[in-house]
């Protein structure tokens, strides 16, 4: 998209399916026809649709070892530089890094490291709380929590072209397709 | 020789085909995403609320309000209003506070480790199981924190923080491990629970008359859409919390055990404490799930996904755990009189024989002996009587910990300084009264929130009905 482009006058085209199978070869046969800007909306979580999407992994697996790795050193430092720095005392002849007793405090850190860092960084990644979003304005799309599956390809695909596509996605036999205000 | 099957193993799948239809499905069959969708959320969007349920939240908040003037009195006069005193300086604070923990384990257990082992029958019963985790560890959380008389001023006892006078926790008690579980135990399953809970929130959004609701739940859901990246990522966290949350539950009971079995104390100073304590906590909390879940599927017609298999599932965890309970109170006899010691060997005659030798023998009927009835498929199946059983077992694990903790303090190593406990009814009018929080906090929780996981619910559904294929089939 070049810079002077004019802002679209619509989100995207919706197309609404039935059930998840429909779904995921209606999202394939879109990226096999070289679609990239588009998105999935269901109401339950159905894996097959990375693939047909070609969505890539995420990397909050990875953040989450980072963040239980933090939350454990921070937890075992504390209890050293309070311990053995900051506030030395003798309890009963132990000594001042008795670092046996240290690991339960430094578990649960590790613990709760990760686990913030996990559901921190899932609606960060998601950009979520989010209070508005073109594809609520069709009326339809109130069903996608509850049975009934859509694609929605967006204005900003390269192959975009509101007459086109629109003849794509109803190539794809589904319910209904509809304009995404934006 | 695929089709010419050796009339052994033909007899074996006969009999496995029996067996299978013997075993209750995980859902009633005939549902569609619609009617899960609609049978669940009915209950906290219709606008009637049954009479029953102002009843029950009624007698709820006659007990939240016991609570309220306990406390009131306790902050005003101190914690003297209590029975316990030495020797028996810890008895009813820390016997709820153990109780009210292990009841909040099996939550976790169901939502964590059995979407690990992928046991399809938590679905239906993992968000009230973890809503009831929260709660018991509100109400847990609720007698340490009275039991140091000035609440306001623990905050320096028991986190690390910067204060004025430049000291710090002493790292080195369990008491202070017990800071760090418990306060890590409920944060984690605050997060993993409203995670659970923001897609359903898009759907009660989406289908919201009101505009109040439509924007309160609205705002709980964060703009939830249900697009596929979003989908990927949530099931990711999801599975990482359940991972995290699993080494987490049975670290937090250990935890909890280590506050007796670091001591030296006669009955206390175990190794079979983690494990055991850990055993019992599953045990206590799924007989807590039990009360909870029978009269929920009855009075709200859940029973649909609620089903037998359910029960029957609980019902043999609770005897899995019930029987290592049990071992674990033989382990405790046999050590006391292995071990030659003889202030563990009197102090398990004490159990056995002494004062409080009633609820010795209480403890062992329900915990040992009672249990023995799960093994019948005709009990599993009497809803009433599994109802009434479940109370008993709260009760007996009620008892172990009164047990453990006053028969190994009341007489110690010293005669001179034996004594005997009894509560007080400020003792009892506390524990009424975070029975009344918990009940309270349970009924709005069903009346405002999905009771069941929705969304998880139509998986199931999918699961059951549906079939997709691998993409890459066009």
């Amino acid at each position: 998209m070049s810079h002077d482009a004019p802002t679209p006058t619509i989100h995207g085209l919706m197309a609404e399916f039935e059930n998840p199978k429909a779904l995921v070869h209606a999202a394939e046969k879109a990226r096999l026809a070289g679609y990239k800007h588009m998105d999935a909306y269901t109401p339950i979580p159905v894996e097959e649709l990375d693939e047909a999407l070609g969505l890539r992994r995420t990397r909050l697996p990875i953040l989450v070892f980072l963040g239980g790795v933090f939350g454990g050193f921070a937890g075992f430092g504390l209890e050293y530089w309070t311990q053995v720095i900051a506030y030395p005392m003798n309890i009963g002849a132990r000594p001042y890094n008795s670092w046996p007793q240290f690991i339960p405090v430094t578990f649960e850190m590790t613990v709760l490291g990760s686990a913030l860092t996990a559901f921190i960084g899932m609606w960060a990644l998601n950009k979520l709380p989010q209070p508005y979003h073109p594809v609520f304005n069709v009326p339809e799309f109130a069903r996608a929590s509850t049975d009934r599956f859509f694609l929605c390809i967006e204005a900003t695909d390269p192959r975009f072209d509101v007459g086109g596509t629109k003849q794509f996605l109803e190539g794809l036999k589904p319910v209904g397709v509809s304009e995404v205000a934006p | 020789m695929a089709d010419h099957q050796h009339p052994q193993s033909r007899m074996n799948a006969q009999a496995e085909k029996q067996l299978l239809a013997r075993t209750p499905e995980v859902i009633a069959p005939g549902h569609t995403f619609e009617t899960v969708t609609e049978t669940i959320s009915h209950v906290v969007m219709s606008k009637r609320t049954p009479l029953g349920w102002f009843l029950g939240f009624g007698i709820a908040f006659l007990l939240l309000m016991i609570l309220n003037l306990t406390i009131g009195n306790l902050l005003m006069t101190g914690i003297g209003i209590w029975g316990n005193n030495i020797p028996v300086g810890w008895a009813f604070d820390i016997i709820n506070f153990v109780w009210w923990i292990g009841i909040g384990h099996a939550g976790t257990l169901i939502s964590a480790i059995l979407l690990l082992f992928r046991q399809q029958w938590r679905t239906s019963i993992n968000r009230f199981a973890e809503a009831m985790t929260l709660f018991a560890v509100a109400c847990a959380a609720m007698f340490p924190l009275l039991h140091t008389g000035r609440p306001w001023l623990a905050i320096y006892w028991l986190f690390p923080y910067p204060n004025v006078m430049g000291l710090w926790p002493q790292f080195r008690s369990p008491l202070i491990w017990d800071v760090f579980a418990v306060s890590t135990y409920g944060t984690v399953s605050a997060l993993f629970w409203f995670t659970g809970l923001v897609p359903d929130m898009a759907t009660l959004r989406d289908r919201a008359k009101s505009r109040a609701a439509q924007t309160i739940y609205g705002m709980l859901s964060l703009g939830w859409r249900g697009s596929a990246k979003h989908w990927q990522r949530y099931e990711t966290a999801y599975l990482l919390l359940a991972g995290i949350s699993t080494p987490l539950v049975l670290s937090v009971h250990s935890v909890v055990s280590f506050d007796f079995a670091v001591s030296v104390l006669p009955g206390w100073h175990a190794t079979i404490f983690p494990p055991y304590f850990v055993a019992g906590a599953i045990y206590s909390g799924f007989a807590m799930v039990m009360t909870l879940a029978i009269p929920l599927r009855k009075f709200y017609g859940l029973e649909d996904f609620i089903t037998m298999r359910h029960i029957h599932n609980m019902t043999k965890v609770m005897l899995a755990t019930g029987m290592i309970v049990a071992y674990g109170y033989a382990n405790e006899a046999f050590f006391s009189w292995f071990s030659g010691n003889p202030y563990e060997a009197f102090m398990m005659t004490n159990r056995m024989t002494g004062p409080y030798a009633f609820f010795y023998w209480s403890l062992i009927a329900i915990n040992a002996a009672m249990i023995q009835l799960f093994w019948f498929r005709s009990v599993r199946d009497n809803i009433p009587l599994l109802f009434v059983l479940s109370l008993f077992v709260n009760v007996g694990m009620w008892l172990e910990r009164f047990i453990i903790i006053v028969t190994s303090l009341h007489r110690d190593f010293l005669p001179s300084s034996w004594d005997m406990y009894a509560p007080t009814r400020w003792d009892f009018g506390m524990f009424a009264g975070t029975i009344g929080l918990f009940l309270a906090l349970f009924f709005l929780f069903i009346r405002f929130l999905p009771a069941i996981a929705i969304f998880e619910m139509r998986t199931l559904v999918e699961e059951e009905t549906g079939e997709l294929e691998r993409p890459g089939m066009v």
